[in-house]
């Protein structure tokens, strides 16, 4: 058998391009899906004209609110193309240079201060949307939608708080100034303090009921009005977000793109080389001559799959390493790296023999292996709760058949300390190489055929 | 080569029967070869060449008949060169006289060198050679395991003139050396002339096992215009006088 495996070397080494394809290749689409997995969301460009004074202030119970930061807030959830008019904020959505534009009027402070009038206004802002690109369209609208959302929540906030200071100057009493000259505000609590003092040198009669009329508002209005400022609170944000996580902890993101960027290279080379180099024996014409009892049916295979996890797990193994030169792991965790590698380059090793077994033909069986190899990869990171509970369910038998998810289960077992345990993966891989082993086994009986 | 003595039979078919589903492929062949004979295996496409020939290998297995060995293996020559195109000549004989188990791997790599008249070449790979010369090497590896009798399926398919002429010496040089060589062909002038012994093969049934001269004397007997014309007319009128 280490005939066999030196030969299979010597073919890599006398094939310098395919070689090298094989290694860069799968490297690029790994280091691919690991950064688009995990770069931070696209922020949309959005025109923004904000036409609002910049002394303008909202007003609430005759009280100026601080500067709430409206650009800084918004710029920090789409990227902002500040514009000087309407007209060029129009224009940028119409050329297609950004997908929407978002306008803040000039009497949109004057508009919320009208609130507390007798003749409130709604305050409006403009949105102004180019439609050609759906996908981009919608992520406008729910960033909109959120900001809106988050707009009116920190103006109700602010509006609560204001609110809640003069209900409690109304109950508790307390100095307010006014143009300048604070003035002393009694407060109900107070009131119903000096009415009761007041009440015994009241004379019996209508004057004494009027004052205990007096004291029974006042004690009424500071128990109710009491708990006003809680209520008003509440009111801004009504519902509150109780979180609780069922699975099991997630990993971080850059490793768990890290782990997803490892299980491709391991995948796409261990398939690749394996079902290639099985192919190539009856290409060559020479696997009836083996088989002819130079080597078992059985021994060719377990050559093919120790040649591709013996070159998977070298190249899995310089990629992390490369990859620690920018984001360090645990070094402690090297022996598990190991076994997550081994078992998966093993389950993946048998799948490509398998495939290798099947197809027979080295051009036919590259094909077969992306056809086969890319889509259950990319369908092993659809998220749950992203499709529907029937897809999912599809999604998860078919990926459960491929050694690709539980490889890279396993591989972010290995790398995230605080993830969870690396058992049932392995198990996972384990049955996965005896199942492929048997069915690459058995495909082999009509490889020979003359 | 395999040092046993000419006259005696080194290979021995005994009813092969090969069935694929409904067809029967080989239909109860008996023949013996001897020992440095030269036997062709003629017949038209489909007459079951090939199948014979892989169960004298041992690819195949019949579903009746034996086939018998008394003085040890053979080694199996198969249509398409049967190499690894990116090795050398030099490793593609190192790697196959160290499957066979050589207890001197470097050394029987020289010899088969020797015999093929490729020493010259042995750092070039396969990929390079002429299909001659990669039939030699195919011819060699066969070789490698020092078998009694080596079977040649169709071995100068895609030769020129002169390389199957250099085939051919090769194959008479180890013939000479006491190896029985049974080789099927197509070419039915090339069986005149190299094969020793014919062996008739039509629809899986054995028609005819002796010299050439003595299938030109059965022809005659039948069709005399055509045992006067050449070989092949001949044959063509052997197999025609028994429906085939």
């Amino acid at each position: 058998m280490r005939w066999l495996l030196l030969k299979d070397l010597q073919i890599l080494r006398r094939s310098p391009l395919q070689a090298a394809l094989l290694v860069v290749y799968p490297v690029l689409v790994a280091l691919l899906v690991g950064f688009a997995i995990s770069r931070d969301e696209e922020k949309p460009r959005v025109a923004f004209l904000n036409e609002i004074p910049s002394e303008s202030r909202i007003v609430v119970g005759g009280r100026e609110l601080p500067d709430v930061g409206v650009d800084d807030r918004i710029c920090r959830r789409v990227t902002c193309v500040h514009v000087e008019d309407r007209e060029e904020a129009i224009e940028e959505v119409r050329s297609g240079d950004v997908l929407a534009a978002l306008i803040l009027p000039a009497d949109l402070v004057d508009r919320l201060n009208s609130l507390s009038t007798l003749n409130p206004q709604t305050p409006r802002i403009e949105v102004v949307v180019n439609q050609e690109d759906p996908l981009k369209a919608r992520i406008v609208d729910d960033r909109i939608s959120s900001l809106t959302a988050q707009a009116n929540l920190a103006i109700a906030r602010r509006m609560a708080t204001e609110g809640g200071r003069s209900l409690d100057l109304a109950v508790n009493g307390g100095t307010v100034e006014v143009i300048g000259r604070k003035i002393e505000i009694l407060g109900l609590r107070g009131a119903a303090r000096l009415l009761e003092m007041l009440r015994p040198s009241l004379p019996p009669g209508e004057m004494r009921e009027a004052g205990d009329r007096l004291i029974r508002f006042a004690r009424a209005a500071r128990d109710n009005l009491d708990v006003g400022a809680t209520l008003l609170d509440r009111l801004a944000q009504p519902i509150v977000v109780d979180k609780e996580v069922v699975s099991e902890p997630t990993p971080p993101l850059d490793l768990f793109a890290i782990a997803v960027a490892a299980t491709f290279t391991l995948t796409f080379i261990t398939v690749l080389l394996v079902a290639g180099a099985l192919a190539l024996e009856r290409e060559e014409n020479v696997f009836p001559r083996l088989a002819r009892g130079l080597v078992s049916r059985s021994a060719l295979l377990a050559e093919k799959i120790g040649l591709g996890v013996a070159v998977g797990l070298v190249i899995t193994l310089l990629m992390l390493i490369g990859v620690q030169l920018f984001i360090p792991f645990d070094w402690g965790r090297f022996g598990l790296w190991l076994v997550a590698i081994l078992a998966g380059a093993g389950a993946l090793a048998a799948a490509g023999a398998a495939l290798g077994a099947a197809a027979r033909e080295v051009r036919a069986v590259s094909l077969l292996a992306f056809m086969v190899t890319l889509p259950i990869a990319l369908l092993s990171l659809v998220p749950s709760g992203t499709v529907g509970g029937g897809v999912y369910d599809g999604i998860r038998l078919v990926t459960a058949l491929f050694p690709f998810k539980p490889a890279l289960q396993a591989m972010t077992a290995a790398l995230d300390p605080a993830g969870p345990g690396i058992g049932d993966p392995l198990l996972h891989l384990l049955i996965l190489l005896l199942a492929y082993g048997a069915i690459a086994r058995l495909a082999l009986r009509r490889f020979a055929a003359v | 080569m395999a040092g046993t003595a000419i006259g005696e039979a080194a290979l021995e078919a005994r009813k092969l029967v090969k069935r694929y589903g409904e067809r029967e492929a080989l239909k109860g062949v008996d023949f013996a070869a001897h020992a440095g004979e030269r036997l062709a295996v003629i017949g038209p496409n489909g007459a079951g060449k090939t199948t014979l020939l892989s169960i004298l290998a041992g690819i195949a297995r019949p579903d009746g008949g034996e086939v018998h060995l008394p003085n040890g293996d053979v080694g199996w020559v198969p249509q398409q060169a049967a190499l690894y195109r990116r090795l050398t000549v030099e490793e593609n004989l190192l790697l196959f006289a160290r499957l066979e188990g050589d207890e001197d791997p470097p050394a029987s790599v020289e010899k088969m060198l020797d015999l093929t008249g490729l020493r010259e070449r042995r750092d070039e790979t396969i990929a390079r050679l002429s299909g001659g010369n990669q039939q030699r090497i195919n011819i060699a590896i066969g070789l490698l395991s020092r078998p009694v009798a080596l079977l040649l399926d169709e071995p100068s398919v895609g030769l020129d003139p002169r390389q199957r002429a250099r085939l051919w010496e090769f194959v008479s040089a180890l013939a000479g050396g006491g190896t029985t060589v049974i080789f099927s062909t197509h070419d039915i002038q090339e069986a005149e002339r190299y094969g020793q012994r014919l062996l008739v093969l039509a629809d899986g049934e054995a028609l005819f096992d002796g010299t050439p001269e003595e299938l030109r004397a059965a022809v005659h007997s039948e069709t005399p215009e055509a045992a006067r014309s050449d070989f092949e007319t001949a044959f063509v009128a052997f197999l025609q006088h028994r429906g085939h």
